[in-house]
């Protein structure tokens, strides 16, 4: 395949797929194809987006698309010290780990695995061969695609990725940890795709972390869908530390039915530009989620959340949190947007977006949206942009506190809301820790993996005697 | 049981209830061809007698608004409209210059009369001068004497364009191009008539201006041009209030409204809009596309816009705020109700660029019947406005469970310094209020009222006495529906 540079992106893939649809393709079945076909042709037609589309205004690709990408069909072979690298050890934090490297996935085993508690993973390109009913069922119907065309190029071409599938009555108490590492020599353009099934009356929590190993730039579009059925429990967990040079495009489309419970919580900590795409879509009565969400921005990052919550059915709730704090130059773009069908009534949603910037050079642009069409509903919204509370700086500053660490309590204080959602008592410690690093600017890549394992297990604290408060 | 299919029965006549003002005046009007091409913007330029300057401006507006396209970006579902299937000048046709009342036809006072707000009450009860527009003429401005002592200028836009030629000049088109938007371009292009005021500097404008916007003849659009200038350290409340008879076709209606105010000036704009809604089926109505924009080019300069919004059938409607002196102050507050099929998307836009420059945004949303009823807005802090201030508040109430509420609110902060809130509720009447109310022996039809009005309270307060009694009478109309 001719990967020369000059060839941009966009027509390399169209070539790609051109080129070799039918060994893309070759275990797929007729209807998954189809379903292929059909994402390229739409593809084709609209292209990779541009900052005139509405729903990309403040966020242009154009610098990004313009580097010389590759793309690999083939998987690539790790570097020998794989192992130590997605080595994680969180202190009081047990997780099974699922790793994922360059978009492919990473283990010496092959097939699907169950582990002890009855949770049965693997690859995608394996699930296909050994649950293809399952497969088929539901590969691709979450994600629809529509405005996106990232969406449309990973259904058409994505090889594979993760599949999680959590049978009838299953109550997993172990985390499942996907850690998807990016490393290579050439900037490269990475797909990866998660299908995630919960079957009813099953529970699983899942952490989703991005890192990159290296400083080259890297463009990483993965797709993630996730199925809950009736009283299933999901809570997810998305990690996003990446390199200043790499591109994080995101899509997670989660579908729940009757009584289900999703909390997703997405964490973002650095990168060149990550744009979320979260579609939660309650097709079941009584169905509930939970979108939270940080992000802690500096230098010249870009951050877009794009947060679509679909009430479908009566008597659903839904709860949006959205955090962040912005310095130097970077940008954050939240908008989200709350959808309640027709007679869903009695639906409770709410939605909140709030904001510090801490430098004039930093900018937000927050676009909360209802759109609602059933009487019957509570349904509210709220945005904030602001700094940090003065009375609170002086109150402390009073007391004897330095301003930087005043300054860093409240932030740290700010960010607390979103923190302390985290249910995983290790996860929400390290996280907790991670904060006061990244806030302290002390973490800007890691060197390994998101959770940061080679630092001491100790807890962090802030430099501040709290007995004078 | 009883009480839920009482109010069943209520919101059901609530949302059926026809449009109250659907009449038809019968004055020989004066039309111009169908259709718009340059030879139609000539025939209405040398109707009006206008100078050469003003010809070359519409020129330059209908060439650039060839080269545009219709938005599409709003929540609004028509048909679309033939441009050339429209009359773009309708004028009564002029008998003579007008005295006294007298002079004026009869069924167009009767018109007035309809309304409840003839001419002559006004002119004796409220003291309010008021400048009537029917079909784009100005047929009668009273109160010229007294607004003329204080030297201020309120007259129609084509007298400005005659008697105050470098004024008019000097700030049309300063706070809304003719490059702003589709309609703005179409309306630079065809405007007939309109209004225009000038307060010179230092006045505090005696009495509150009024204009009464009436589209009468079927099938020819509406295409007013307002500008308002303050000038330093002035004041002026200004009222504008339209309807329009009950008609089959859609009718278009695409305005400009400019303000300008100097340092320390004040501009209070209020509107109650209550055009022709279509009827029961959603068959017509009128097509409301309106380009409202403030510019508080002067330090501790203050925009402030109030709209009661029930009519038309489209409405596509954004009264917005530059504020652009240090400390100018930019408000919006709105009641905005559709019912039937009605379709609303309306809200504001405040861009704040001078420093320590406030907003405030009350945005009150009714909807009923099967009608979409959307807020939109924009709050934008640019890098030099310092301690940038602003408020939003957005609430929708639903009556019905066929109708829908939406909220599409924009904020773009780059300044550190600036603080921004915005909230939003939706919900429908609380049963816990209409209970209380039936409770204590007010019936479910009052009760309705009571709660929409309290509900509306924020922003009726905010209208000029004369316009929150005429503003609540028409809520009562849209809402209570016709009982009894």
């Amino acid at each position: 395949m001719n990967n020369s540079p000059s060839i941009p992106l966009e027509q390399l893939l169209v070539d790609q797929f051109r080129a070799g649809e039918n060994k893309l393709m070759a275990h797929d079945s007729d209807k998954v194809k189809a379903i292929r076909k059909e994402h390229f042709q739409r593809f084709l037609d609209n292209g990779f987006p541009s900052s005139e589309m509405e729903k990309w205004r403040f966020t242009d690709l154009e610098e990004i698309l313009d580097q010389p990408f590759i793309h690999e069909l083939t998987p690539e072979k790790p570097p020998q010290n794989i192992h130590d690298i997605f080595r994680c050890e969180v202190h009081n934090f047990q997780s099974e780990i699922i790793s994922v490297f360059n978009g492919w996935y990473l283990s010496e085993k092959t097939g699907l695995q169950t582990n002890s508690e009855g949770v049965v993973y693997g690859s995608l390109s394996d699930a296909k061969k050994v649950m293809p009913e399952l497969f088929d069922r539901f590969f691709g119907q979450a994600a629809h695609g529509n405005d996106n065309s990232f969406v449309n190029i990973n259904t058409a071409m994505a090889q594979d990725g993760v599949f999680i599938y959590v049978p009838k009555g299953v109550q997993a108490k172990r985390t499942l940890q996907i850690i998807k590492m990016v490393n290579h020599e050439d900037p490269v353009f990475v797909q990866s795709r998660q299908l995630v099934i919960l079957e009813e009356n099953s529970s699983l929590s899942l952490i989703h972390c991005d890192d990159s190993i290296n400083h080259k730039p890297c463009l990483i579009n993965t797709v993630t869908e996730i199925y809950v059925a009736s009283n299933a429990h999901l809570e997810l967990y998305k990690l996003q530390n990446l390199n200043n040079s790499s591109a994080l495009i995101n899509s997670t489309f989660i579908r729940q039915q009757e009584d289900s419970a999703v909390k997703t919580n997405a964490l973002t900590f650095n990168c060149g530009l990550i744009r979320n795409n979260i579609e939660v879509a309650l097709n079941g009565k009584g169905a509930h989620a939970d979108v939270l969400g940080l992000y802690l921005m500096d230098k010249q990052q870009h951050i877009d959340n794009q947060i679509r919550v679909l009430h479908n059915a009566a008597h659903c709730t839904s709860n949006e949190l959205f955090k962040g704090i912005l310095d130097d130059e970077a940008t954050a773009v939240f908008n989200g947007y709350i959808y309640v069908k027709k007679d869903a009534q009695k639906t409770e949603a709410f939605q909140n977006n709030k904001n510090i910037l801490l430098k004039p050079t930093a900018t937000i642009n927050s676009m909360p949206f209802l759109e609602i069409y059933a009487d019957d509903v509570k349904c509210s919204h709220g945005a904030t942009v602001g700094q940090l509370d003065q009375e609170a700086m002086f109150y402390l500053r009073q007391r004897g506190i330095s301003q930087a660490n005043a300054r860093l309590l409240l932030m740290y204080a700010f960010a607390a809301d979103v923190i302390n959602a985290i249910s995983i008592e290790g996860l929400r410690n390290r996280i907790d820790d991670m904060v006061k690093k990244r806030l302290r600017g002390e973490l800007s890549v890691c060197e390994t993996c998101v959770l940061h394992c080679g630092t001491p297990e100790k807890e962090y604290f802030f430099d501040i005697d709290l007995s004078k408060l | 049981m009883d009480e839920t299919s009482n109010n069943d029965n209520i919101i059901e006549q609530v949302t059926t209830s026809e449009y109250k003002y659907g009449f038809f005046t019968d004055i020989e009007t004066d039309f111009a061809p169908v259709g718009l091409n340059e030879d139609i913007i000539r025939f209405i330029s040398a109707k009006k007698e206008e100078p050469e300057w003003m010809l070359e401006f519409r020129l330059k507006a209908f060439r650039h608004w060839q080269t545009l396209e219709e938005p599409n970006w709003a929540h609004l579902n028509y048909p679309k409209i033939n441009y050339q299937d429209i009359i773009y000048y309708a004028a009564p046709k002029k008998k003579k210059q007008l005295a006294s009342l007298d002079e004026v036809d009869p069924e167009l006072l009767d018109t007035f009369n309809k309304l409840g707000i003839s001419l002559e009450e006004q002119k004796m009860l409220s003291g309010v001068a008021v400048d009537a527009v029917i079909d784009s003429v100005s047929v009668k401005t009273t109160f010229q004497d007294t607004l003329a002592k204080h030297g201020i200028i309120f007259c129609s836009f084509s007298e400005a364009v005659r008697n105050h030629p470098d004024l008019v000049r000097k700030y049309m088109g300063m706070v809304v191009p003719y490059t702003d938007n589709f309609f703005a371009a179409l309306n630079s292009a065809v405007f007939s008539d309109g209004s225009f005021c000038y307060i010179p500097e230092g006045v505090r404008c005696p009495l509150e201006l009024s204009t009464y916007f009436r589209i009468n003849a079927a099938n020819t659009g509406q295409f007013e041009r307002t500008l308002i200038v303050a000038d330093k350290g002035s004041y002026v409340s200004y009222l504008e209030g339209c309807t329009a008879p009950q008609r089959d076709e859609n009718q278009l209606h695409a305005a400009i409204v400019e303000i300008i105010a100097m340092d320390h000036a004040e501009v209070k704009y209020s509107t109650v809009q209550n055009w022709y809604p279509g009827d029961k089926e959603g068959q017509g109505g009128v097509y409301n596309f309106v380009t409202k924009r403030g510019l508080c080019k002067g330090v501790s300069s203050k925009i402030s816009w109030t709209q009661v919004e029930t009519g038309s059938a489209i409405t596509w409607k954004y009264p917005s705020c530059i504020l652009q002196g240090d400390n100018s102050i930019g408000e919006f507050y709105s009641v905005a109700v559709t019912n039937n099929f009605q379709q609303a998307d309306t809200g504001t836009k405040m861009v704040h660029i001078g420093k320590n420059t406030r907003s405030t945004i009350v945005s009150k949303g009714i909807s009923a019947g099967r009608s979409n009823n959307s807020y939109r807005g924009l709050v934008r802090i640019l890098p030099r406005a310092t301690n940038a201030r602003n408020f939003s508040q957005c609430d929708s109430l639903l009556l019905g469970d066929k109708c829908g509420a939406h909220t599409f609110p924009y904020i773009e902060a780059k300044n550190e310094t600036s603080i921004i809130e915005h909230e939003a509720t939706t919900s429908k009447i609380s049963e816990d209020q209409l209970f209380y109310c039936r409770q204590r022996g007010i019936d479910t039809e009052k009760a309705i009222g009571l709660i929409v009005n309290g509900y509306a309270k924020e922003v009726l307060n905010k209208l000029p006495m004369e316009f929150a009694v005429e503003a609540q009478k028409l809520l009562a109309i849209t809402l209570e529906g016709s009982v009894g």
